[in-house]
């Protein structure tokens, strides 16, 4: 597939914003149950749910650039019955909507208890809107990725490890930021957050290693064979019917070497996983600037990752546009 | 229950694109137009088509066989393209089949050609609206036409009739007996998209010959063995005088 880098923003900055929401709520939820000290709310979940909103609001308008009527785009709610598209267009906005009003909330302190758990565990307004987020955050991981998983003959594509790759590579780039971020607002944070983004990224080195070796084994199920019905093992293309190109020779095919693709896959595979966990190693308890380069450095990773993501696919429909003449 | 579609035989299709160039020409002022073309007479043109006529090479050379192949929009029968669309602009129509895009409604967003393992349609780089082949809806229903005239362009404009337009599911449909009778097949059937629009594949008429029907086995002459028994490559009878 070409990739777009409409959609290639679009996916790496929600996935980050994804990622730094639910890093807030679970500093959150650990210091409701007294495991972490409380941080500074105001600065620390108030700021950083807002600093969650800008990149999501970055990678909406990124997405409008991927449409040929982007002021149509209202129209894509209407079948969320069927398509994965028009889920995630529900949820994304539906998700920032939440994380600006536990923003809110806890940008104003907003704090009564509305009722108290059994163990005197006080819930306030943003304990709910996290809760809501958080199911909204996986929400979208799981729209985003299905997208791509839910079409079948796109096997590169087609697996619950895409979904999988999604929620953790969002959720590592997002707890990285959120690291970085707290070594500003909440240092007492740093290290809790750290650790949480060490482990995520060691996770998704996991998944997307897993998806990367499926993908290397693929064994293609349509053939030239298939594709014109005809029985025989050597069928060559000689016209694909016009000369110049056509949206399927600009939509479907990436166009670079394959050495482009080999450079890309190995740049991602170290900018995501071991850089920044060496960085986020040696800043454990404090540094703003490493931890700022470390999301600096795997954002730009997951930019690499999605474009090979994409270039990777290969779809069925390239068969017939195999020659010009 | 109604499913038009297109039958296209592979035997007779001669790769001549008159069917290519008459649905741009119905089409690109019919109501699906205009379909388009950049650069036409620049070093890189491109443009929208509905259908395209590609060659392949089957075999080594020198036993190669050269086959034309139409291909459109296949009208699947659960079509893959259709429930992915995120507004309803692409949809399948229950009264006959056909699968068509709402233009008003396309936001261009490019999924559902993503969906479409045939590659059947192409963004209008113009109007950004995804367009494909509508088996000419325009024109099949249109009862100002005479009944000869109510049929896809590209079916009317092909010179050896190697295009059949009818209803598959109607048994006794000329399309269907020719799916039933002459090995009509679908393309890559492993997907499950039940494509409408079948292929006939090419067909050669062969005899089986047995080579005592070449040489009589019972030939009195052989029997007996009363006259030495020429060799095959003797002139015979036939060829040594006149009757
Ligand atoms: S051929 Fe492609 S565009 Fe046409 S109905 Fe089938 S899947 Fe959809
Ligand atoms: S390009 Fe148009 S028809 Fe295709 S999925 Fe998007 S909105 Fe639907």
């Amino acid at each position: 597939m070409h990739p777009a880098f409409s959609v290639i923003f679009l996916t790496t900055l929600i996935g980050a914003a994804q990622g730094l929401f639910l890093a807030l709520f679970t500093a959150q939820s650990y210091a409701a149950f007294k495991l972490l000290p409380q941080p500074d709310a105001h600065a620390f979940y108030g700021q950083g749910s807002f600093l969650a909103l800008v990149l999501l609001v970055a990678g909406l308008v990124a997405s409008f650039f991927h449409l040929g009527h982007p002021e149509r785009a209202w129209r894509s709610a209407a079948m969320w019955r069927t398509s994965w598209l028009s889920r995630e267009v529900i949820v994304l906005p539906a998700f920032m909507g939440l994380v600006f009003l536990y923003g809110l909330a806890h940008w104003l302190d907003w704090h009564p208890v509305l009722m108290t758990l059994p163990g005197g565990l006080p819930v306030d307004p943003t304990a709910i809107l996290g809760v809501a987020g958080t199911l909204l955050a996986f929400a979208l991981f799981i729209c985003t990725a299905m997208i791509y998983a839910c079409l079948k003959f796109l096997s590169e594509w087609h697996s619950p490890l895409t979904v999988v790759n999604y929620i953790l590579l969002g959720g590592a780039s997002g707890f990285t930021l959120a690291a970085a971020f707290a070594s500003v607002t909440a240092p007492e944070l740093v290290s809790f957050l750290a650790g949480w983004a060490t482990i995520i990224t060691l996770l998704g080195l996991v998944s997307r290693s897993a998806s990367l070796y499926r993908n290397a084994r693929l064994k293609p199920k349509s053939t030239l064979q298939t594709a014109i019905g005809i029985k025989h093992p050597r069928i060559v293309q000689k016209t694909q019917g016009f000369m110049g190109g056509s949206f399927n020779t600009r939509e479907f095919f990436h166009g670079q070497p394959v050495a482009m693709l080999r450079g890309v896959k190995w740049f991602f595979i170290v900018a995501v996983f071991p850089v920044p966990l060496v960085l986020l190693l040696s800043a454990m308890h404090g540094g703003t600037a490493v931890l700022a380069v470390a999301f600096v450095v795997q954002y730009l990773g997951l930019l690499a990752e999605r474009w090979f993501f994409f270039a990777q696919a290969n779809h069925p429909q390239n068969l017939y546009y195999q020659s010009i003449a | 229950m109604t499913q038009l579609a297109l039958v296209i035989d592979l035997n007779v299709c001669v790769g001549c694109q008159a069917c290519v160039t008459s649905c741009k020409e119905w089409n690109t002022s019919g109501s699906a137009g205009p379909m388009v073309d950049q650069n036409p007479y620049g070093t890189d043109p491109t443009g929208t088509f509905f259908n395209r006529v590609q060659t392949f090479e089957v075999g080594e050379f020198p036993n190669t066989e050269t086959v034309h192949f139409p291909k459109s929009c296949l009208h699947c029968e659960d079509p893959p393209c259709v429930p992915v669309c995120p507004t309803g602009a692409s949809y399948k129509r229950k009264e006959d089949g056909i699968v068509l895009v709402n233009y008003d409604k396309c936001i261009g967003c490019k999924y559902c050609s993503w969906a479409c393992p045939y590659g059947a349609r192409e963004l209008d780089e113009q109007q950004q609206v995804m367009k494909k082949c509508t088996l000419c809806v325009d024109r099949i229903y249109d009862m100002t036409m005479t009944e000869d005239d109510r049929k896809p362009s590209c079916v009317k404009a092909c010179p050896t009739s190697a295009r059949l337009f009818g209803d598959i599911h109607d048994p006794e449909s000329a399309v269907s007996l020719a799916i039933r009778e002459s090995g009509g097949y679908p393309l890559m059937p492993e997907w499950g998209t039940h494509p409408a629009n079948h292929y006939l594949p090419r067909r050669k008429t062969r005899i089986k010959i047995h080579e005592d029907e070449l040489e009589r086995a019972d030939n009195p002459l052989k029997v007996d063995r009363q006259l030495p028994k020429p060799a095959m490559n003797e002139p015979t009878l036939d060829d040594v005088t006149t009757w």
